[in-house]
């Protein structure tokens, strides 16, 4: 943003308004004009239904203020879906500019946009798209799994999700009220510095991140608690469904790498609000600090996104297989090997900024030695699958293409990590292509793995597999036509970040790619599609048995979607795979006896207290200091307000429960 | 059946048929993993103390030709600082030691003490910070001096949200009594302030004692 | 990670974790413990008892690591019952990432400013 003249933005305005002001609405920019206006009008027509049809008070009462794990873990996937359009508009914008801006050309991004852009994607896709839709599945899940009617602290959770989103607003409202930051995904000072940027767009990168973070740290402490305490009876560690072993373990490394996020901000922002000289040149400050401190964080987030989807595709592949997974222990051995490595490797994302042959070395080394029990689990998975009945349903459609598809991304991360040859393809659209592959490839695709075959359990009916099966060969298509071209690139020398090009043998290398992003935007749009369809037969889909694949864990014990309870009774686990041991020994569904059923009570604190957080980074961003100071007393007020409430739960009344599983029972009944 | 494991006789019915659920609902203590939690989310405070630590480990020798830690620092100060926070530390444990008896008084008494004592610590520290700033050795002023306030100034915010809280709970206690639901969160607040403790022994070592060294 | 099967048996009242509160005879071992270990180095660097700054350096973080220990097993009442052993275990971790993060961040940053920036902290002594 331009500096504005004294007289315009003075006294009384910016006693009230900060440096907040009329020239912050991106009005110059066609484009972001024509984004809004659509936003706006789509906006409205929501408001307009749900006012239409008076569903604010359900939507208040049963979502907003809800405390239960499965509907506070749909908020999390629709909020990562939402994002994910946001992300991928900005990825399909990069890849038209790139393929544009040959032979004199500018393309139709200019350079202050287009640096937006690609910040906005990176941030947008690992934090607000991968981050909730992973915390959204544990979520839902983990307490189905373990056997546990709710999370430990279900308020906490309420709360963690409304952070998580407040933190997706403030993004969201960079777009069209000021700017967003310019400086990469993990904005490097001293670019970053005021000094360099003194706009609002890297304070929104701040305070977004500053805000969800909160959430993803209080999610993380939250399951872990959970997953230690709240398991049924019997379930001891080595019982534990694998895809809950890997979600302790990607908890775990959440609690333990956010809070080095939260530093390492903390300080940047000392550097822009107060004028502290961390990370700036002059004053005995240090940039390269923050590189190192922002990747002792960066690094394990990788694992954090990938750990629980290796759980998710280890479930498909022994329920789609009918088998048991092959070596359950080798699993979890390897995923505490790669949760323990993964906090051993951070300087592989900096080997060129001069930190010499020993310490590269041993960076290097650490990093290739996590591929030793990446690739134990990827034998496991093929063991499993060997002389299985394999059933290529949707879910193991997207496994076996993850295994196809990470192997690869894998194997050129192992490329990157000798340092010679990182000097060679450091930022260059090889790394570009790397972590596309090993992110799309390991989490999207584990998510849409995951999708397909918990959407059953979370609503009763299937996907529709026509739309699913279009949707996964225009992605894995598209996939393999957007990211090889950059491999390509990568090695010829093109850096990440480009906007322009000198070079035109270059350019039907872009046109390539953009080809392969227009065949993945069809396959988004056939998932919707999927989801639409899916819903629109839902009486053709639907599954009464709360079983529909032969599953194997204990989320398939109940009805689909649970009831409130998730379990009339607590189950007792002998075995791994609970729910197949328990089909195996002949087991009964009891029909009565039940007791009432005590439950946490819904609570609005969560959602206000997100509110005011949202309030508060608005108020700092742009320098609003009364109302900075007005919500952080508000909020305190308010959690303070919250702990005077002692009386958060209640039981479900015995007739209720048994209405609910009377009604099981019958639909049991009738499908035989 | 032949893969099947052998079941825990504690999981068998009287004809020694498996069980797969309890019949009634097991007794789940109110809270029973708050204490756990909470350790959790101290752990990862302790991680944000441990890059500030690293932060200030990095920057501590960069005096950007301004004053350094023997220029500066005043260790009896320090010492009688760290007096006060031992001190607050034996009082939360007598405040335990009454809540275990019972004795709602008598815990109400010692949380008080261990407030001022609280207070004493934070306004030794401003002193020492306004003496400081007064005399030109600004958080702007070098990279040392950004990583010794912010460490230190990071410290002293969590002593005053401890006091804050300590404040609320001693009204809690006053309203209800020491219901088990008081007694856990006066547990909490032992565990984060005997944490506090732990991370001020780290800063008197590293920071003003090791500082005074260099 | 050692299979526990805790929790869930020990569902009696208050004290089922083997949590265990301490008495007025461990907070004051605690506490007496803890001014000792607090005096001694206070009184080390202010009298400046060895010569050399290095010796000093390494006897106090000892003292430092010992009190902090002294600390855990007195203030905050840490054992490998607690929990079902779950606590230890958390601190263990978090004492290795503390580890980590701190030498290899002071590691990584050392071989960095001596080779991009030799001279320099000599240098920023003498800036005006």
């Amino acid at each position: 943003m331009a500096p504005h003249p004294a007289s315009e933005n003075s006294g009384i305005w910016k006693l009230i308004f900060g440096r907040l002001d009329w020239s912050a609405l991106p009005l110059h920019e066609p484009i972001v004009v024509g984004t809004f206006a659509m936003v706006a009008l789509g906006g409205l027509a929501v408001f307009g239904l749900i006012t239409r049809y008076r569903l604010w008070g359900y939507l208040w009462t049963e979502w907003f203020t809800t405390v239960d794990h499965k509907r506070i873990g749909i908020m999390y996937m629709i909020l990562g879906l939402v994002m994910f359009v946001r992300g991928f508009a900005d990825a399909v914008m990069m890849r038209i500019q790139q393929a544009m801006a040959f032979n004199g050309s500018e393309g139709y991004l200019n350079a202050h946009h287009y640096d937006q852009i690609f910040t906005a994607h990176g941030v947008i896709m690992i934090f607000f798209v991968a981050m909730p839709m992973i915390t959204g599945i544990m979520n839902y899940i983990v307490p189905l799994q373990i056997g546990a009617r709710d999370v430990s602290f279900p308020f906490l959770n309420n709360f963690s999700f409304w952070m998580t989103t407040s933190g997706a607003v403030i993004v969201m409202m960079s777009l069209f009220v000021g700017e967003f930051a310019r400086s990469g995904w993990l904005a490097y000072p001293p670019l970053t510095g005021i000094a360099y940027s003194p706009g609002v767009g890297v304070d929104y990168y701040i305070w977004a991140l500053q805000i969800a973070g909160v959430g993803t740290l209080l999610s993380g402490v939250n399951l872990i608690a959970t997953i230690v305490k709240m398991r049924a009876p019997g379930m001891t560690m080595m019982k534990l469904p694998i895809f809950v072993w890997t979600s302790l373990l990607a908890n775990v490394l959440i609690v333990a790498a956010f809070p080095v996020l939260t530093a390492v901000l903390a300080l940047l922002s000392l550097d822009r609000y107060v004028g502290t000289a961390f990370f700036t040149n002059d004053f005995g400050g240090n940039p390269m600090m923050y590189v190192n401190l922002i990747w002792i964080w960066g690094h394990p987030e990788v694992y954090i996104l990938i750990l629980p989807l290796f759980g998710v595709f280890s479930e498909v592949v022994s329920t789609f297989c009918s088998k048991r997974l092959f070596g359950y222990s080798s699993m979890v051995y390897a995923t505490v090997v790669i949760a323990i490595l993964s906090y051993l490797v951070w300087l592989h994302h900096f080997f060129t900024m001069g930190s010499g042959a020993s310490v590269n070395s041993f960076f290097g080394i650490t990093t290739m030695v996590i591929s030793i029990p990446t690739g134990a689990k990827l034998f496991n998975w093929l063991f499993t699958m060997y002389r299985g009945r394999i059933r290529f349903e949707l879910p193991m459609m997207w496994t076996v293409a993850f295994m196809l598809t990470f192997t690869i991304g894998g194997m050129t991360g192992v490329l990157l990590a000798v340092p010679p040859a990182d000097f060679v393809l450091h930022n260059s659209l090889f790394l570009i292509a790397h972590f596309h592959n090993v992110i799309i490839g390991g989490v999207l695709f584990g998510m849409f793995a995951a999708i397909n075959y918990w959407w059953p359990k979370a609503f009763g009916f299937k996907l529709d597999r026509t739309w699913g099966v279009r949707s996964f060969w225009l992605w894995v298509v598209g996939f393999w036509f957007a990211f090889m071209p950059l491999y390509i690139l990568g090695l010829m020398g093109v850096t990440r970040r480009l906007r322009v090009f000198d070079d035109p043998s270059l350019q039907i290398w872009f046109i390539i790619a953009a080809f392969g992003a227009f065949l993945i935007a069809c396959g988004i749009a056939c998932m919707f599609i999927q989801f639409g369809v899916s819903i629109w037969k839902r009486n053709e889909l639907r599954d009464t048995t709360g079983d529909p694949w032969n599953g194997r864990t204990l989320e398939w014990s109940t009805s689909s979607p649970p009831p409130d309870y998730n379990f009339a009774f607590t189950p007792v686990i002998h075995d791994n795979d609970a729910w197949a041991d328990m089909k195996k020994r002949g087991y009964q569904r009891p029909t009565g006896g039940f007791e009432p059923i005590h439950m946490p009570s819904n609570t609005g604190t969560g959602i206000i207290l997100a509110g005011l957080a949202t309030a508060f980074g608005v108020a700092m961003i742009w320098y609003i200091w009364w109302l900075a100071g007005l919500s952080f007393f508000g909020l305190l007020a308010v959690a303070i307000g919250h702990t005077f409430n002692y009386k958060r739960d209640f039981h479900i009344p015995r007739d209720v429960v048994e209405r609910t599983e009377g009604e099981r029972t019958r639909l049991l009944a009738a499908q035989g | 059946m032949a893969t099947a494991s052998p079941i825990d006789p504690a999981f068998l019915d009287q004809d020694g048929n498996p069980l797969f659920h309890l019949d009634h609902e097991p007794h789940h203590p109110e809270g029973s993993s708050t204490a756990l939690g909470f350790w959790i989310y101290l752990m990862s405070d302790c991680l944000i103390f441990a890059c500030l630590f690293a932060t200030y480990g990095v920057l501590g020798g960069n005096y950007a030709a301004g004053p350094g830690p023997r220029d500066l620092f005043d260790l009896p100060l320090v010492a009688l600082n760290t007096a006060m926070l031992l001190f607050s530390s034996i009082t939360y444990g007598f405040a335990m030691l009454a809540m275990e008896k019972n004795r709602a008084g008598a815990t109400q008494g010692w949380l008080a003490i261990t407030g001022l004592f609280g207070l004493a610590f934070l306004s030794i520290e401003l002193y020492e910070f306004s003496h400081l700033i007064h005399e030109g050795a600004t958080p702007m002023r070098s990279g040392f001096l950004s990583a010794f306030f912010t460490l230190v100034g990071t410290h002293g915010l969590h002593v005053t949200f401890g006091c804050i809280w300590l404040v609320t709970l001693m009204v809690q206690i006053a309203r209800k009594g020491l219901i088990p639901a008081n007694q856990r969160r006066l547990m909490c607040l032992s565990m984060f302030w005997h944490f506090l403790d732990v991370v001020w022994i780290g800063v008197f070592t590293f920071v003003y004692l090791m500082g005074m060294l260099r | 990670m050692s299979a526990h099967d805790q929790g869930h048996h020990d569902m009696h009242g208050h004290h089922e974790d083997g949590q265990d509160h301490g008495s007025f005879g461990s907070y004051m071992i605690g506490f007496i413990l803890s001014v000792i270990l607090t005096a001694i180095p206070f009184w080390l660097v202010m009298t400046g008892y060895f010569a050399s700054p290095q010796t000093t350096a390494i006897v106090i973080l000892g003292f430092a690591i010992v009190q902090i220990v002294v600390h855990m097993i007195y203030f905050l009442h840490m054992n490998t019952r607690s929990q079902g052993g779950w606590s230890m275990m958390a601190l263990i971790f978090t004492l290795i990432l503390v580890v980590i993060t701190l030498s290899g961040s002071m590691w990584v940053m050392y071989h960095l400013n001596t080779n991009m920036m030799p001279g320099m902290t000599h240098d920023m002594s003498q800036m005006p």
